[in-house]
């Protein structure tokens, strides 16, 4: 019924939905901006290492502690490894833990909030739940999880996806509770508005209130923090490895080439620019993206 | 509302038994050892013995028991006598919860540390807090404005750039690099035992603060604000914003009085969500600069696996966790009054 | 008044002033306040109720053993005027006993004699089952500690003992004041905060404030035998934070005068020292790092039964690999990356005291990759197309397990790429320090399980004497599931000749033929490269230039001499 009304409408009148959230995005210098950074991190990381084909884990010890150069423009290690190789090796571990673990606690963080926020009967379960996990010690936890399911998934994946595996898990477990709290305080404010309450008394099932009303109007703080759990997720795993629970220490990651410069700032300073920098743009390009989408998705701010 | 805060108040007291229970388990289950950061010199039957000392042959949930009398009963007991001199039982030999690397009570250590703690962490979340507000309010009026830009890169850095890293910068700049005389160099070394009696002495404790104070606020300020400028920007495009405006009230009281009160849920959470973590200490930014507070017990307490000790912190956090959480609850009836309970 | 008068007067005051300064010179604190920063916070001012290094340390400025060893590992008497031996009748002829004299007039801080009452208190202190003694290994064949009169006290052994300075020699074991402790006994022992905290003692410091794991202060003992000491009136006792903010703190900030153990990158510590505020000292004791081979099979398949003798490894019990291992590593090249001066290269795994150090194993210096490749093509060990060797269907496929510390994965890093330059492929693994050394039992991971093929660690002894050290590597000291993995001997090495050299040993007094069997036990173990020695690890400090009389002694605690330290002009 509505389709026949659509097809009589002007076709060059018609846009779709997503055509608009796309041309309103590429309005938004800052969301293109953080774009191409992003995806030039992503090719840099993903192409890069057949590009430049040292390989990072080559201890070339007569070379080591240089400064940049032709042959090393990063400079190289206390033990002679290829700085921009590692950078380079460092962004895949790293861009791939902290996008999947932010996406684990993104979704499991969502679901509960507005689970709890929506539903009185579930609110009281899942918020002493979320507490429980605010208050549970992380680093007795991390030792109990690595002990228990460590040698299992390295036999089942093998040591690094293993590892991997293990780390996002570690990372979305302990990190989604912020998220659901924001959440649900949003939703509990939102299901009392006007729009919520029309939606219910034309009897709109509870599912699509929430996918159709609910989640458009908690976008920007999901956003804020999807941007920041990516982040906190790239540090988090830095300090695992040094705590000897991360990846094995031939896999470089950002954080800890970021962790084993400190040491160095003075005698080195470049050892913890580069980085310092690519984390640093990584959050930066993902915050634009993520102000991009949400202006781009709000239908108020659309229409301006 | 009041009925509420009752009726949650009471669901607590299970909530945290079982929380604490739960907490028990994971360090018990958790591989480290009390005895495994002694020199190798200490052979393995000394160990054991080290071991049947502490009381770790005994069953799990005798070893848990033993911890709610000492914490829920003879804690208690002795803060009524140490205060108000009150005596019940046998107030000489009551068993306290002692740390097994110290042995000396818990709660005596904890205590210790209280002052460094809210000196350092809550003075960079009082500060983090009040820097933030205001830049997330000005950063979402002005959207895409300069300062917004600004505002927006300094707390993205901010939050990227993890404590590990700033705290050494600062060390380098203001304590290596500047001359010992300058009246910038700063202290990198916190002195627990210093205390403030007078104004020479108050200047010196805003000196050894200022480091990590300022790494501490920076990434608090960081954080708050994003979440700050993002619920300002919903709000500012309601209708109620246009509505207030049409009436003719002025500019200043829609922004401060209808958006900034709309717009605080989810900053109150975060807020509440990051007191706790006041208490819990700052780990890294603690042992860069050498303050001992709440955190760096904790870690200890971690790593040298003293149990009574991590049990005993952990679960005054949950209790604070427990608590400001439901002080959001009350607090977002209070913002938005249509928000019931009941 | 005379001319005569005021030249007398002007001598005479100019007199007075001199004799002032003079007294005022070795007057104790004289020097004031001393800070010194162990990046480690210590937790207890009792070595016995806790053995950790920073504990051992800070209770040694205050509490004092009988005799302790110098910084060459000799012994030298504290609270005793002479050391007993065979030759001044101090040790009975069938080695079953020392009597030691203490020296007439000690005093502890608080006044009160020190008597032999309170030596035989410490040793039933420690010896009493309920208390979990730390440092009971130490009394381990003690059968009976009694004061002959109220200076002497005799210690009888339940055998022979040839080296009988196990209890009440060095920092591990010092004598606590029996009338402070007295409540303390067994059970009650943690229960004494006050008394664990702030020890009554006989060394030059006594504590007036203690911040467990942050703080210590402490002032001068103005009972302290000798009047003239200590010449600092106080002390400052920083813990917390780590070896690169207190090598900062004292060789670049100079805010403080001693740093401990600062284990950093050479290239880092040569940086901080270059700024002339402070120097590194460094000292060496018996401390090895080495690579501890698994000779039984650590395979996941066997399940309860890995890692024990019922299985022989694959191939590590082939000698010709463990040995081509070893040639492939370049020992002076890790001292340079990771030790500097606070490392030598050894070929031994027993390299001090210098009378126990084997000359027998000399040539592991030079790395020799195209040597270990020709022996393990002589073995049969045929590289395949993957570059990684192979003999009947068993590829050289190592997993290599450590504790984490940026030193040790260094380390690892480089050994894999020389092992990779052989044809034997490596996997690297790193376990948190406190459950790798914590030996809990549902743990896989600790070093005693040894659930891999290798893994590295460091170990020394107290004091000089190896005997018991030497003997960790005997049959019976293998872990398995049967003794709770309880014993040292990692390797899983077992060898009828090597026992009884231990035996033999344990029943030898002379110093010359104990050096002869510890060195041939040495050579066992080396030549059989069941454990490849890398490193002879000392102990690093920072002092800051105007410190002086700091004799840094890795056989004793660190401290030891913190009395004859003074501040320079």
């Amino acid at each position: 019924m509505t389709d026949t009304t659509n097809d009589a409408t002007d076709d060059r009148k018609y846009r779709s939905l997503w055509g608009d959230v796309w041309s309103q995005f590429r309005s938004h210098r800052g969301a293109m901006i953080g774009s191409f950074v992003f995806i030039f991190i992503l090719l840099a990381v993903a192409i890069g290492p057949y590009l430049w084909t040292l390989d990072p884990n080559y201890a070339d010890v007569r070379n080591r502690n240089q400064g940049m150069s032709w042959g090393h423009p990063f400079g190289t290690d206390q033990l002679g490894h290829d700085m921009l190789a590692q950078v380079l090796q460092g962004g895949r571990i790293s861009i791939a833990v902290g996008l999947t673990a932010m996406m684990l606690s993104l979704v499991l963080g969502t679901f509960i909030g507005v689970l709890a926020g929506y539903f009185k009967r579930l609110d009281g379960l899942l918020m002493r739940g979320t507490d429980l996990f605010l208050a549970l010690p992380i680093l007795p936890l991390l030792l109990v999880i690595i002990m228990l399911f460590r040698d299992t998934l390295r036999n089942m994946f093998g040591p690094e996806t293993g590892i991997f595996i293990l780390i996002v898990f570690i990372i979305g477990i302990t990190s989604w509770m912020q998220t659901a709290r924001i959440v649900r305080g949003d939703v509990l404010a939102l299901k009392e508005r006007e729009f919520i309450l029309a939606a219910n008394s034309i009897g709109t099932p509870s599912k699509r209130v929430i996918s159709r009303h609910i989640m458009p109007n908690i976008l920007s703080p999901i956003m804020v923090s999807a941007t920041l759990g990516i982040a906190t997720a790239i540090i988090t795993e830095s300090s695992l490895s040094f705590l000897g629970l991360g990846f094995p220490s031939d896999f470089p990651t950002w954080g800890r080439l970021l962790f084993d410069g400190t040491q160095r700032i003075a005698q080195a300073p470049s050892r913890v620019i580069w980085p310092g920098l690519a984390i640093s743009l990584t959050v930066l390009s993902v915050n634009f993206i993520g102000d991009g989408l949400r202006d781009a998705l709000d239908p108020r701010i659309r229409g301006r | 509302m009041l009925n509420f805060t009752l009726r949650r108040l009471m669901f607590t007291i299970p909530t945290l038994l079982l929380i604490s229970f739960i907490i028990f388990i994971v360090l018990d289950l958790a591989p480290n050892d009390p005895t495994g950061n002694l020199p190798l010199t200490i052979p393995p039957e000394v160990r054991a013995k080290i071991r049947a000392s502490l009381g770790l042959d005994a069953p799990m949930y005798i070893r848990y028991l033993l911890w709610c009398q000492q914490f829920f009963i003879n804690e208690p007991l002795n803060l009524m006598n140490e205060w108000f001199g009150w005596c019940i039982g046998d107030c000489e030999n009551r068993l306290r919860v002692s740390s097994w690397a110290t042995r000396s009570p818990v709660v005596d250590l904890i205590a210790e540390r209280m002052p460094q703690t809210l000196w350092v962490v809550g003075m960079s979340y009082v500060v983090g807090i009040m820097i933030a507000l205001p830049i997330g309010v000005i950063s979402a009026y002005k959207q895409y404005s300069w300062f917004d830009q600004a505002g927006t890169f300094v707390a993205m850095v901010g939050f990227s750039v993890p404590t590990f890293f700033t705290g050494v910068l600062l060390i380098v700049i203001f304590s290596v690099w500047m001359p010992n005389d300058s009246i910038f160099w700063l202290p990198s070394i916190y002195d627990t035992t210093h205390e403030v009696t007078d104004w020479s002495s108050f200047v010196f404790q805003i000196r050894q603060i200022a480091m990590p104070v300022m790494v501490l606020a920076l990434y608090n300020a960081a954080q708050i604000s994003r979440f700050m400028r993002a619920s300002m920007l919903d709000n500012l495009s309601q209708d109620y914003v246009r509505t207030a405006r049409a009436k003719g009230l002025r500019e200043k009281s829609v922004l401060l009085v209808h958006v900034l009160r709309n717009s605080m849920i989810p900053v109150v959470t975060v807020i509440a969500l990051g007191i706790p973590q006041v208490f819990g200490g700052a780990i890294i930014t603690e042992q860069i600069f050498k303050v001992n507070g709440l955190g760096q017990l904790l870690i200890i307490g971690i790593e040298g696996a003293d149990i009574p000790l991590v049990q005993t912190l952990t679960f005054l956090f949950a209790v604070l966790i427990v608590m400001f959480n439901l002080v959001a609850d009350v607090l977002y009836g209070l913002l938005d009054p249509r928000i019931r309970y009941d | 008044m005379t001319l005569k008068y005021l030249v007398a007067g002007t001598l005479g005051a100019a007199m007075l002033s001199t004799t002032a300064l003079a007294d005022a010179h070795m007057a104790q604190g004289r020097d004031g306040n001393v800070n010194i920063i162990y990046w480690q916070a210590a937790s207890i001012m009792n070595p016995y109720l806790s053995g950790g290094t920073k504990d051992l340390n800070a209770s040694s400025m205050v509490i004092e053993p009988l005799a302790h060893y110098d910084e060459t590992g000799a012994m030298v008497p504290t609270l005793v005027d002479e050391i007993p031996t065979v030759g001044n009748g101090g040790v009975s002829a069938d080695l079953t006993s020392i009597t030691w004299k203490l020296s007439e007039g000690l005093v502890w801080s608080d006044g009160s004699a020190v008597t032999s009452a309170d030596v035989v208190f410490t040793a039933n202190y420690c010896m009493d089952e309920t208390g979990g003694c730390q440092q009971l290994a130490k009394f381990g064949d003690v059968e009976s500690v009694e004061a002959l009169d109220d200076l002497t006290v005799k210690i009888t052994f339940t055998g022979p003992k040839p080296f009988p300075y196990g209890p009440f020699v060095g920092s591990t074991t010092p004598i606590l004041q029996a009338a402070q402790f007295a409540d303390c006994m067994g059970i009650a022992a943690p229960t004494c905060t006050d008394q664990n905290f702030g020890p009554i003692g006989t060394g030059p410091f006594t504590v007036t404030e203690f911040r467990a794991n942050d703080a210590i202060t402490l002032a001068a003992n103005e009972n302290y035998r000798d009047p003239s000491k200590p010449a600092f009136a106080t002390v400052n006792f920083k813990g917390g934070g780590d070896a690169a903010a207190a090598g900062r703190a004292v060789l670049e900030t100079g805010e403080f005068d001693y740093a401990w153990n600062l284990q950093l990158a050479p290239e880092i510590l040569a940086d901080m020292e270059a700024k002339g505020v402070g120097t590194v000292h460094s000292s060496f004791g018996p401390l090895v790092e080495r690579l501890m081979i698994n000779l039984t099979n650590p395979s996941a398949e066997l399940g309860d039964e890995r890692s024990t003798v019922a299985h022989p490894h694959p191939f590590m019990t082939d000698m010709a690999v463990r040995q081509a291992l070893s040639m492939a590593i370049d020992r002076p090249l890790l001292v340079e990356i990771g030790y500097g001066q606070a490392g030598k290269v050894t070929c031994n795994v027993l390299p001090a005291p210098a009378i126990y150090d084997s000359p027998n194993n000399a040539g592991c210096e030079v790395q020799d990759i195209a040597g270990a490749n020709a022996l393990l093509d002589a073995a049969g060990w045929v590289m395949g197309a993957d570059g990684v060797r192979a003999k009947d269907g068993v590829r050289l496929s190592i997993l290599y397990q450590t504790s984490t510390n940026a030193v040790r994965q260094d380390f690892q890093a480089l050994i894999k790429q020389w092992w990779s330059e052989i044809g034997v492929e490596t996997e690297l693994k790193n376990i948190s320090g406190g459950v790798f050394f914590g030996g809990d039992q549902s743990s896989p991971d600790t070093f005693q399980k040894l659930f891999a093929d290798l893994e590295m660690y460091a170990n020394n002894f107290d004091g000089t004497d190896p005997e018991a050290y030497m003997g960790s590597w005997a049959c019976d000291k293998i872990p398995s599931p049967e003794n709770a993995w309880l014993g040292r001997n990692m390797p899983r090495h077992c060898d009828p000749a090597y026992d009884a050299l231990v035996a033999e040993m344990a029943g030898t007094a002379d110093l010359n033929e104990r050096a002869r069997l510890a060195i041939a036990m040495n050579d066992m173990l080396m030549q059989s490269y069941t454990i490849i020695p890398l490193v002879h690890r000392g102990n690093v400090s920072g002092v800051v230039n105007t410190l002086e009389g700091v004799r840094l002694n890795a056989w004793d605690s660190e401290l030891w001499n913190i009395a004859d330290w003074s501040r320079a002009e």
